[in-house]
């Protein structure tokens, strides 16, 4: 594989830039392999990278319905942050940026993390209790947080309403100074583009119709492109995880749902945060190209529509331009909508199954991106050792039936009400 | 947006309703033995898949009744709508 350096930019440059490699192949599947990951997004691309380097497994397929940087990981807005209470979504989650910080030399891809801070904004004094208590656990588990009074986030995001007399006042904020933003396609491309080079097969346009199980054991996948034989399967499918469960026999603590994003037009520099609401479900930042990215709650009703409702995306912008009242004068660039896979406590599932050699990576409800490294590092471990790494043994699949949820925001199964 | 024909008021918008999930979830008996696996398919485990969806909504701005939906998830398309016992109209 070609490095990605100035000198070979350079060199190429003589070239006209004609003469790049692929950043990866496109191979005919091979009628059996060691592991196949059903998924090509981030986390099935994380998931391959990290069987391969961590754990010498190369004889790797991954099958992706559509193709690579279409789904979920091309789709979302880009947040990376470490801002949980539950000690396993947050040491989870800070394992993860770790190898976030870590990424672009890793991969030899530049996937411009910005670690620009993320504040959450607080409209009560309840709320800033609330929040009090959460960075007081988050610091506990060594990740940064910093409670934020009035004054102090009104230096940091002037543009924010600070008026006396609107309905949600700003009261304060807790910010951990981390988190932030990447590039979501390079994270995208620049996985599939190592696991490529390490020997693992990126199939596209390959669609799962179903599988092959004998004895309690997986042996096999059927897809578009004909059977595959494999030891060990992953899925790792978001929003069509109930789909392929379906044609497991399972029915699984997962709900599909859309949720949408929107991007207004280019502006200046003006916010240098991720900014969220903390009256309603409103978060936003903004791109390297100037605009402003948006996002908020689910459309409400279980959906695989991959494009969202107006009620919605009107609801979810109220509460931006309560929040920043110079949003309104900009104009609306591109929305767009994913289709979510909602756990019924808000947290994960990476974890085996009761059929030996399948293993299940879902759940990933609002927040699949930030984890992506820690996901496919986790899961990675989880399938090439046949037993969950400390990092997700608290992403189990009985823990619906044990009792032991991760219920971070407190919600309950109703995975519809944000 | 979606237009929903509530059966006691007639056809209204969206904005008028909540949601309420899977209208196929039945709460065990209370009567009998439940297994953890009963409790945990009414409580937890869901089919969400894609195509017809049997659901409920409550026309909360309207006339505060439980209704049932048949909806497909993929194109938002209605076939029908019925009371919360059954009944069209």
């Amino acid at each position: 594989m070609q490095k990605y350096s100035i000198f070979n930019l350079i060199k190429n440059a003589f070239s006209n830039h004609e003469n790049w490699d692929l950043a990866w192949k496109d191979p005919t599947p091979k009628k059996e392999y060691d592991v196949v990951i059903i998924g090509g997004g981030g986390h099935g691309l994380a998931t391959a990278y990290y069987l391969a380097k961590e754990h010498n497994i190369t004889n790797v397929a991954i099958l992706e319905k559509g193709w690579i940087g279409g789904g979920n990981v091309g789709r979302n807005t880009t947040i990376i942050r470490s801002n949980y209470m539950h000690d396993d979504n947050a040491l989870f989650s800070e394992f993860g940026m770790d190898l976030w910080r870590r990424m672009s030399q890793d991969l030899n891809y530049n996937v411009m993390f910005s670690p620009r801070g993320i504040i959450n904004l607080a409209h009560s004094d309840a709320q800033m209790n609330t929040y009090a208590r959460r960075g007081n656990s988050m610091r506990l588990n060594g990740i940064d947080a910093e409670l934020l009074s009035r004054e102090q986030v009104k230096e940091i995001i002037p543009m924010a309403d600070f008026s006396e007399n609107v309905r949600f006042p700003i009261f304060g904020g807790l910010m951990q100074p981390s988190a932030g933003t990447a590039r979501h396609d390079a994270v995208a491309w620049g996985y599939a583009r190592q696991a490529d080079s390490m020997g693992v097969d990126i199939i596209q346009n390959c669609e799962v119709t179903g599988f092959d199980i004998s004895g309690g054991k997986i042996e096999g996948v059927r897809t578009s492109r004909g059977d595959i034989k494999a030891k060990k399967i992953g899925l790792c499918v978001a929003g069509s995880t109930n789909i392929l469960a379906d044609k497991l026999n399972m029915t699984l603590p997962v709900e599909t749902h859309l949720l949408q994003a929107c991007v207004s037009e280019p502006v200046k520099p003006v916010l240098d945060k991720v900014v969220t609401f903390g009256a309603g479900h409103f978060y936003i930042s903004q791109s390297d190209k100037g605009e402003m990215v948006m996002g908020g709650d689910l459309d409400g009703y279980n959906s695989y529509a991959q494009r969202g409702n107006l009620p919605t995306l009107q609801h979810v912008l109220t509460e931006g331009i309560a929040m920043m009242p110079f949003l309104s004068k900009l104009k609306m660039l591109r929305t767009w909508g994913g289709i979510m896979d909602m756990s019924m406590d808000g947290s994960p599932i990476i974890d085996k199954t009761h059929i030996e050699g399948l293993y299940l990576n879902c759940g990933w409800c609002y927040g699949g991106f930030k984890a992506t490294p820690a996901s496919g590092w986790t899961f990675a471990h989880t399938i090439a050792q046949d037993r969950v790494h400390k990092l997700n043994a608290g992403y189990s699949l009985n823990r619906f039936n044990t009792g032991y949820l991760l219920d971070e925001k407190g919600l309950g199964t109703k995975t519809w009400i944000s | 947006m979606l237009h929903i024909k509530c059966p006691h008021c007639g056809m209204r918008s969206q904005n008028e309703f909540s949601y309420g999930g899977d209208a196929t979830v039945k709460r065990p008996e209370l009567n009998k033995e439940i297994s953890d696996q009963d409790w945990d398919n009414f409580v937890y485990n869901r089919k969400s898949l894609r195509g017809k969806h049997l659901e409920l909504w409550q026309h909360l701005s309207g006339c505060r009744q439980w209704i049932k939906v048949e909806r497909d998830t993929s194109t938002h398309e209605i076939f029908k709508t019925m009371k919360a016992n059954g009944d069209v109209s």
